[in-house]
C-alpha cells in the first residue's frame, strides 16, 4: 500500500472516518429503536403499579403480553390524578406520564413544582389507592408503589424496585419476603398524623410502625424508610381532606 | 515466500488443532482471570449471585467475540498510534448496539444487565485480546480466541458465583438449598441454627476465592507456576 499509516493525515483521517461511521450507525439505532423501548418502559411502569395491588401469585398470570389489558380491567386510569406537595389536586396533568424519577434526579425543579401521582383501582371489589414512590438507596435510585386500602390507611400491597443495589442484600428490597413486612402497616393514625415509619432490627412484630431491614442492607433499607416517610405526606393530607369531605 | 503462504492460508482447516487450542487454552491453562489475572474487577463484582454470572459471561462472550472480529477485520488500516482508543470506540460501540437492542426486543434482560453494561466496557479482557490477539491475526482465529476467552471467563464467574451464593445466600440460581433462613420461619438447616455466611456476599471474599482457585490449579500444573 502506498499510504503511510503513521502518517498524521492517515491517522486523523481514520479517526474522523471512524467516528462518522460509529456515531451515525449509534444515531440511527437509538432513534430506530426508541417507539420500542418507551412503549417497553410503559408496559413496565404498568406491570410496577399492578404488581403493588396484586399478590406475587396473581403476578405469575401478568406479563409484558397481557400487562395492558390487566391494567385497563383494575386501574380506573380516568379518576387517576397529581397532587402537589401540599395534597391539593393539580388540575390538568396527566397521571400516567408523570416521571417522578426524573422529576427526583432533576435538581433544577423545586420541591412546589414536583409532581405526585396517584392512580385508583378496583381489586375484588374493594377501591384502592396506588401511591408510586421514589428514594435513594446505595448505589442509586430505588423506587416502589404503595398500594393503600378503601380506608386510606392501611397498606395492601407494595412493590419495590432498584437500579443496582448489591444482589443478596440491597436488592432484596424487590423480594416478596421483604414487601410483605410492610402489608397490613397503616401509613396514618386515626387523626390522620402521617405514620413516621422506622426500618429496625429484628423486632418490628406487631408494632404498626416497625418494618425489619434487611440485613446487610441497611443502607438501602433506610432507604426504604425514608422514601416511604417523605413521599407518603402529600397523599396523607389529600386523604385527609377527603376523608373531611 | 509471502506467495507461497497466501496460498497455504486458506487450505488449513477451520478447526485444525491451532484453532482448537485457541478454544480450549484459556478454558484451563491459559485462562484470562486465573492466569492471565485480567478481568477480575468484575469478577469481584458480580459473582453473588450464579444467574448474575452467566447473564455477565454471556454478554462479554458476545462482545468480545464481535469485537475481535472487527478489530481483526481492521487491522490492516488501523493506525498504530491511536490503535487503543480504536478499541476503545469499538468496544464502547458494541457495547451500547447491545444495551439499545435488548432495551427494545428484550427488555426483561436488559434490566437485568443495566447494572453491568459499564462494566464489560471497562473489562481489561476485552481490550487485552484485542491488543493481543485481534490486532495481529486474522478474522477467524480472533473469532475463535473470543469464544475461547470469553468462555474461560464466564466459567470462572460461574465457579465463583456457585461458591459465594451457596455459602453467602445458601441458594443456587435463586432457589434456596437448604431451607428457608427467614427471620421466624427457619427452616430445614436454619432451623438447626445454621447461619450464612454473610462474608460471602461482600467483594473481598470474591478475591479470596479466586485466589483459592489459581491456588488450586497451580499446585495442579507446576508448569503454570512462575519462577522467581
Amino acid at each position: 500500500m502506498a499510504i503511510n499509516k503513521d502518517s498524521n493525515v492517515y491517522t486523523i483521517g481514520f479517526a474522523f472516518v471512524l467516528v462518522c461511521v460509529v456515531g451515525t450507525i449509534l444515531a440511527i439505532l437509538s432513534i430506530g429503536l426508541k417507539p420500542m423501548q418507551e412503549r417497553n418502559a410503559e408496559v413496565k411502569k404498568k406491570i410496577d403499579i399492578l404488581s403493588a395491588m396484586m399478590t406475587s401469585d396473581e403476578m405469575t398470570n401478568i406479563d409484558r403480553k397481557n400487562a395492558e389489558e390487566e391494567f385497563d380491567k383494575f386501574v380506573n386510569i380516568d379518576a387517576a390524578l397529581v397532587l402537589d406537595m401540599n395534597g391539593s389536586i393539580k388540575a390538568g396533568s396527566d397521571a400516567f406520564n408523570v416521571d417522578i424519577r426524573k422529576e427526583r434526579r432533576d435538581k433544577a425543579i423545586s420541591e412546589t413544582d414536583k409532581n405526585y401521582p396517584l392512580f385508583e383501582a378496583k381489586k375484588d371489589g374493594e377501591k384502592v389507592y396506588i401511591i408510586p414512590v421514589v428514594g435513594s438507596g446505595l448505589w442509586g435510585p430505588i423506587w416502589g408503589n404503595i398500594c393503600v386500602g378503601e380506608d386510606m390507611r392501611t397498606i395492601r400491597g407494595a412493590s419495590f424496585g432498584h437500579k443496582g443495589e448489591t444482589p443478596g442484600l440491597g436488592a432484596e428490597i424487590s423480594q416478596s419476603f421483604f414487601v410483605n413486612r410492610w402489608l397490613g402497616e397503616e401509613i396514618s393514625d386515626k387523626d390522620g398524623m402521617p405514620t413516621k415509619f422506622e426500618v429496625v432490627k429484628n423486632s418490628s412484630g406487631a408494632d404498626p410502625k416497625m418494618v425489619d431491614g434487611i440485613t446487610g442492607g441497611t443502607i438501602t433499607s433506610v432507604g426504604v424508610q425514608e422514601m416511604v416517610n417523605r413521599c407518603l405526606k402529600p397523599y396523607i393530607a389529600y386523604f385527609n381532606n377527603l376523608k373531611k369531605d | 515466500m509471502s506467495e507461497e503462504k497466501k496460498s497455504k492460508a486458506p487450505s488449513e482447516p477451520l478447526f485444525s488443532k491451532k484453532n482448537r487450542k485457541l478454544v480450549t487454552d484459556p478454558l484451563t491453562d491459559n485462562n484470562p482471570v486465573t492466569i492471565q489475572v485480567l478481568g477480575i474487577c468484575s469478577a469481584l463484582a458480580i459473582t453473588v449471585q450464579v444467574e448474575q454470572g452467566i447473564v455477565m459471561g454471556i454478554a462479554v462472550l458476545f462482545v468480545l467475540v464481535l469485537g475481535n472480529l472487527i478489530i481483526s477485520l481492521l487491522r490492516n488500516m488501523i493506525p498504530s498510534r491511536i490503535r487503543i482508543i480504536v478499541q476503545l470506540v469499538v468496544v464502547a460501540a458494541l457495547v451500547i448496539i447491545v444495551n439499545e437492542v435488548l432495551k427494545a426486543f428484550l427488555p426483561d434482560i436488559s434490566e437485568k444487565l443495566s447494572v453491568f453494561v459499564g462494566l464489560i466496557i471497562t473489562n481489561c479482557i476485552i481490550m487485552g485480546r484485542f491488543e493481543a490477539f485481534a490486532m495481529a491475526n486474522k478474522p477467524w482465529p480472533s473469532i475463535m480466541d473470543g469464544i475461547g476467552n470469553g468462555l474461560g471467563y464466564a466459567g470462572l464467574l460461574i465457579l465463583v458465583a456457585v461458591f459465594r451464593e451457596f455459602f453467602g445466600s445458601g441458594s443456587l440460581m435463586g432457589i434456596p438449598l437448604l431451607g428457608s433462613s427467614l427471620p421466624g420461619e427457619e427452616s430445614g438447616l436454619y432451623a438447626m441454627g445454621y447461619m450464612n455466611n454473610n462474608m460471602m456476599i461482600l467483594p473481598p471474599m470474591a478475591l479470596v476465592i479466586v485466589g483459592i482457585i489459581i491456588w488450586v490449579q497451580r499446585s495442579r500444573n507446576k508448569e503454570l507456576v512462575e519462577s522467581h
